[in-house]
C-alpha cells in the first residue's frame, strides 16, 4: 500500500502545482509573468487529464479491450494495415495532425490578451479536442478504420455523410487560402524570405530525385541532405538580400507572390507525389519536430517574461487583427490547439490501421492532441513575449492603423501599447527586413517572437538568421499542407464528378486530374487573391471562416460519436462528447450568426458589403479602394452565403443526431451499430513492442 | 563494461526507432512481410516499392492544418 500512498501524494502535488499555476496566470494583473508558469500549468493540467480523465474514458466509457484483435492485425497487408509499435504510430499521428494551425491561431488570439486563449487551449483541449481525437480513433478502429464520412453515414444516415463530405471540402478550400495568405504576407517585399521559400522548392525536388532515383527509399539520407540544404538556403537568402541586383529578383509586393503561390499550387498538385510533395513532407516533418523541440528548450533556458497583459480592451470586439468580441471569437480563432475537427479525419482512416492494440488509443488519440496543445501554448508564449505595441504594429493591417509608420505607431500608442517608429525600424533591421509594419497573418510576429527567444537563449548575434529560419519553418509546412490539401480536394472533386461522368472519377485520367486540380486551385486561389487585395489584410475575414468550418467539422465528429455512444447503451456517459458538442454548437452558431447579421462592419459580412456599396455609390472611397470595391463587396456577400451554408450543415447534422438518439431511446429502429465482431488477438505484445 | 554495453544497446535501439519512424527501413519491412505472406511471388524492386508506397501514402487526408 506504500506505493499507492506515495502515488496519491504525487498526484495531489501535481494538482496543487497546476492549480496554483493556472491561478497565477488567471489572477495576475499589472505585473509581468514568467512564461514558465504557462508551461507548468499546461504540464500539470495535461498530466492530470491524461492520467485520470483519459484513463476513465478508456476503461469505463469506451471499454477498451486489450484482448481484441485490431484491424491492423486482422487485415494486415503489409501496406496500409500494419501492426506498428505505439511510439511509431504516435510519431506518425502527431506529424499528421500538427500543422501551422496551432501556431497561427494563438498568435492572432493574443489580441485579447494572453489569458482567454491560454485558458481555452488548456481546458478546450482536455475536455474537447483530445476527447474528439480519442473517441474518433476508437470508433474508427472498431470499424476497420472507416473514415469519418463513412461512419457518419452508417451510424446516423445519409445527411451526416453528405455534411461531413461537404464540410471537409469547404474547410480544405478556406484553409489553403488562409495559409497561402499567411505565406504571402511573410514574403511580401522581403527578398530574404522570398528567396528562402523559393529555394525550398528545388531543394525538395532534389531530395525527391535522391529518394526515388539515386538511392530509392533511403529517406533518412535524403532528409538529412535536404535539411542541410534548407539551412544553407536560409543563410543564402541573407546573402542574396545584400546583392543589389539579385535582391530585386525576389522583391515583390503581395499580388505577384499570390499568383506565384497559386501557380505553384497547381503545378504541385499535378506532379507525381515523389517529385515534390513526398520529399517536402519529409523535410517539413524533420524541421517541425526539430524546431518545436528547440523552442521548448529555449523557453526553459531563457524563461522569458510575458509582456502582454492578461486581458486587453479588445475583448469588446474592437480589435485591430480581427473583429469580434471575446465570446465567441476566441474559441473560433483558436481551433487547432484546443479542438480541431480536421483531426477526426486523421484519427479515422490512417492511424487506426496501424494500431497493434486498442490499449494504445489513449496515448495516441488523447496524448497526441495534448502534445499539439503544448505547441499551441508555446506559440502563445512566443506571441506574448513581444512588447504589445510591437505585436500590434506587426499584426494590424494598414487598413486599420494607417499606411504610414507614424500614423500606425500613433494609433497603437493611443490604445495604451506604446511603440515608436525607431523601435520598429531597429527591430526590422535586426530581423533583416525593410519593414515589419502590417505583416498580418501571424507568421511574421511568431517568427519575431521565436527569433527573440532563440536569440536570447542561443546568442543574439544571429537574430536575422533566426527570424528567417522561423519563416522558412512555417512556410515549408504551410506549403506541404497547401499541396496535400489541393490533392485531397482534387480526389474529392473527382469522386463527386465521377457520379455525373464516370470518366472524371478515374483518379489517374490526366484530363480529369488537370480539370479537377484547376477547379480546386481556382477556388482557393480566388479567396487568396481577394485576401491580398483587401486593404484590411484578408486574414480578418478568412481566419474566422476557417475557424468556423473547422469547428463545424469537429461538431460533426462529435455528433457521430455521441450517436454511437447512445446507440451502444451508454447514454449516461454520452456527455463526454455531448458536452463539447453543445459548446461547439453554441460558439459556431453565435459566431456564424454575428458574421451574418452584425451591424458592425468589422464583424458582419453583409453590413460590410452594404456599407462599402453605399460609400462607392456616394463616391467617398479613395480611388485605389474604389477600384477593388466591387470585388470586395461580392466577396463579402459570398462569405455570408458560405457562413449560412456552414450553419445549415451544422444544424442539419445536429438535428439528425438528435433524431437518431431519440428514436433509439424510444425503442424505434435506427441504423444498427456498424462495429466489427470480436476476434481475440494473437499478437504477442513483446513482438510488436520491439 | 556493463554501462558501455547498455549505452551501445540504447544507441542501437534509438537508431532503430529513428529508421522506423522515418520509414527508412520500409523496404526491409516490406520484404519481411512479403516473404511471410506471399512466398510464392517475387517481391517488388526497391524503386517500384517506393513508388507504390508514396502513391498510397498520399491518397486521402494525410496532413492536417
Amino acid at each position: 500500500m506504500k506505493t499507492s500512498i506515495s502515488k496519491i501524494i504525487l498526484w495531489l502535488s501535481v494538482a496543487l502545482l497546476g492549480a496554483s499555476a493556472v491561478g497565477g496566470i488567471a489572477l495576475n494583473r499589472g505585473e509581468s509573468i514568467n512564461a514558465l508558469w504557462f508551461i507548468t500549468a499546461a504540464l500539470c493540467v495535461y498530466a492530470i487529464a491524461y492520467r485520470f480523465y483519459a484513463a476513465w474514458i478508456a476503461a469505463t466509457v469506451l471499454s477498451i479491450d486489450e484482448t481484441r484483435a485490431t484491424p491492423a492485425e486482422r487485415l494486415n497487408n503489409g501496406r496500409d494495415y500494419v501492426p506498428t509499435n505505439r511510439w511509431i504510430v504516435f510519431g506518425h499521428h502527431f506529424a499528421a495532425i500538427a500543422g501551422p494551425g496551432p501556431l497561427v491561431g494563438p498568435t492572432l488570439a493574443a489580441q485579447f490578451g494572453y489569458l482567454p486563449g491560454t485558458l481555452w487551449i488548456l481546458f478546450g483541449a482536455v475536455l474537447g479536442g483530445c476527447v474528439q481525437d480519442m473517441v474518433t480513433l476508437f470508433f474508427s478502429t472498431r470499424r476497420n478504420g472507416k473514415s469519418l464520412g463513412q461512419m457518419a453515414r452508417d451510424e446516423l444516415g445519409a445527411i451526416g455523410g453528405v455534411a461531413a463530405l461537404m464540410a471537409t471540402f469547404m474547410i480544405m478550400i478556406i484553409l489553403i487560402a488562409v495559409l497561402g495568405l499567411v505565406v504571402v504576407n511573410a514574403m511580401k517585399n522581403s527578398p530574404w524570405a522570398t528567396s528562402t521559400v523559393a529555394a525550398t522548392i528545388p531543394i525538395a525536388m532534389l531530395v525527391g530525385l535522391y529518394m526515388y532515383k539515386l538511392r530509392p527509399g533511403r529517406v533518412l539520407e535524403g532528409s538529412i541532405l535536404g535539411v542541410l540544404l534548407l539551412l544553407l538556403a536560409v543563410a543564402g537568402g541573407g546573402w542574396i538580400d545584400h546583392q543589389a541586383g539579385l535582391r530585386e529578383l525576389f522583391n515583390h509586393p503581395g499580388l505577384p507572390l499570390a499568383f506565384a503561390v497559386i501557380g505553384y499550387g497547381f503545378a504541385a498538385a499535378i506532379l507525381p507525389v515523389w517529385m515534390l510533395l513526398a520529399p517536402r513532407d519529409y523535410l517539413s516533418t524533420f524541421v517541425k519536430l526539430g524546431t518545436v523541440t528547440l523552442l521548448a528548450a529555449a523557453i526553459f533556458l531563457l524563461r522569458p517574461e510575458i509582456k502582454m497583459p492578461a486581458l486587453t480592451q479588445f475583448i469588446d470586439g474592437s480589435g485591430p487583427i480581427f473583429g469580434g468580441a471575446l465570446f465567441p471569437f476566441v474559441f473560433i480563432t483558436i481551433a487547432c490547439g484546443a479542438i480541431s475537427g480536421f483531426h477526426s479525419l486523421i484519427a479515422s482512416g490512417t492511424t487506426p490501421k496501424l494500431l497493434s492494440n486498442e490499449r494504445d488509443i489513449r496515448m495516441i488519440g488523447y496524448g497526441g492532441m495534448l502534445l499539439e496543445a503544448m505547441v499551441a501554448i508555446m506559440a502563445m508564449i512566443a506571441a506574448t513575449v513581444l512588447d504589445p505595441g510591437v505585436f500590434f504594429a506587426i499584426n494590424s493591417p494598414a487598413g486599420v492603423v494607417g499606411k504610414e509608420a507614424a500614423d500606425a505607431v500613433a494609433k497603437i500608442t493611443s490604445w495604451g501599447f506604446p511603440v515608436t517608429v525607431e523601435q520598429m525600424n531597429l527591430l526590422a533591421q535586426q530581423m533583416g527586413e525593410a519593414t515589419l509594419f502590417a505583416r498580418t497573418g501571424g507568421a511574421p510576429s511568431l517568427a519575431v517572437g521565436m527569433a527573440s527567444i532563440f536569440g536570447s537563449a542561443f546568442g543574439a548575434g544571429m537574430l536575422a538568421m533566426w527570424y528567417h529560419f522561423a519563416i522558412m519553418f512555417e512556410a515549408i509546412f504551410i506549403l506541404t499542407t497547401l499541396d496535400a490539401g489541393t490533392r485531397v480536394g482534387r480526389f474529392m472533386l473527382q469522386d463527386m464528378l465521377g457520379n455525373i461522368w464516370p470518366a472524371m472519377g478515374r483518379t489517374s485520367w490526366y484530363p480529369s486530374v488537370l480539370f479537377s486540380s484547376a477547379i480546386v486551385v481556382a477556388a482557393w486561389g480566388y479567396f487568396l487573391y481577394i485576401g491580398v487585395i483587401d486593404p484590411n489584410g484578408g486574414v480578418n475575414i478568412l481566419w474566422p471562416l476557417f475557424g468556423i468550418s473547422n469547428q463545424i467539422l469537429a461538431a460533426i465528429a462529435l455528433c457521430a460519436a455521441t450517436g454511437i455512444l447512445v446507440k451502444s447503451g451508454k447514454l449516461r456517459y454520452a456527455w463526454i462528447t455531448a458536452l463539447p458538442l453543445t459548446w461547439l454548437v453554441i460558439i459556431t452558431s453565435t459566431a456564424s450568426w454575428q458574421k451574418l447579421t452584425s451591424d458592425d462592419i468589422r464583424i458582419g459580412f453583409l453590413a460590410a458589403a452594404n456599407s462599402m456599396s453605399d460609400k462607392l455609390a456616394a463616391g467617398t472611397l479613395p480611388p485605389e479602394k474604389a477600384a477593388v470595391a466591387p470585388q470586395l463587396i461580392f466577396n463579402q456577400q459570398l462569405d455570408a452565403v458560405l457562413v449560412l451554408f456552414f450553419l445549415v450543415m451544422l444544424w442539419l447534422i445536429v438535428g439528425d443526431t438528435l433524431r437518431v438518439c431519440f428514436r433509439h431511446l424510444r425503442g424505434k429502429p435506427v441504423p444498427p451499430l456498424a462495429e466489427t465482431h470480436y476476434q481475440e488477438t494473437e499478437l504477442e505484445r513483446a513482438w510488436v513492442r520491439d | 563494461m556493463g554501462t558501455r554495453l547498455n549505452l551501445l544497446n540504447a544507441a542501437r535501439s534509438l537508431w532503430h526507432s529513428i529508421r522506423e519512424l522515418s520509414g527508412d527501413d520500409g523496404y526491409e519491412r516490406y520484404l519481411q512481410h512479403h516473404a511471410a505472406a506471399h512466398p510464392d511471388t517475387p517481391p517488388l524492386s526497391r524503386i517500384d516499392w517506393f513508388a507504390h508506397e508514396q502513391q498510397q501514402k498520399w491518397t486521402g487526408v494525410k496532413r492536417c492544418c
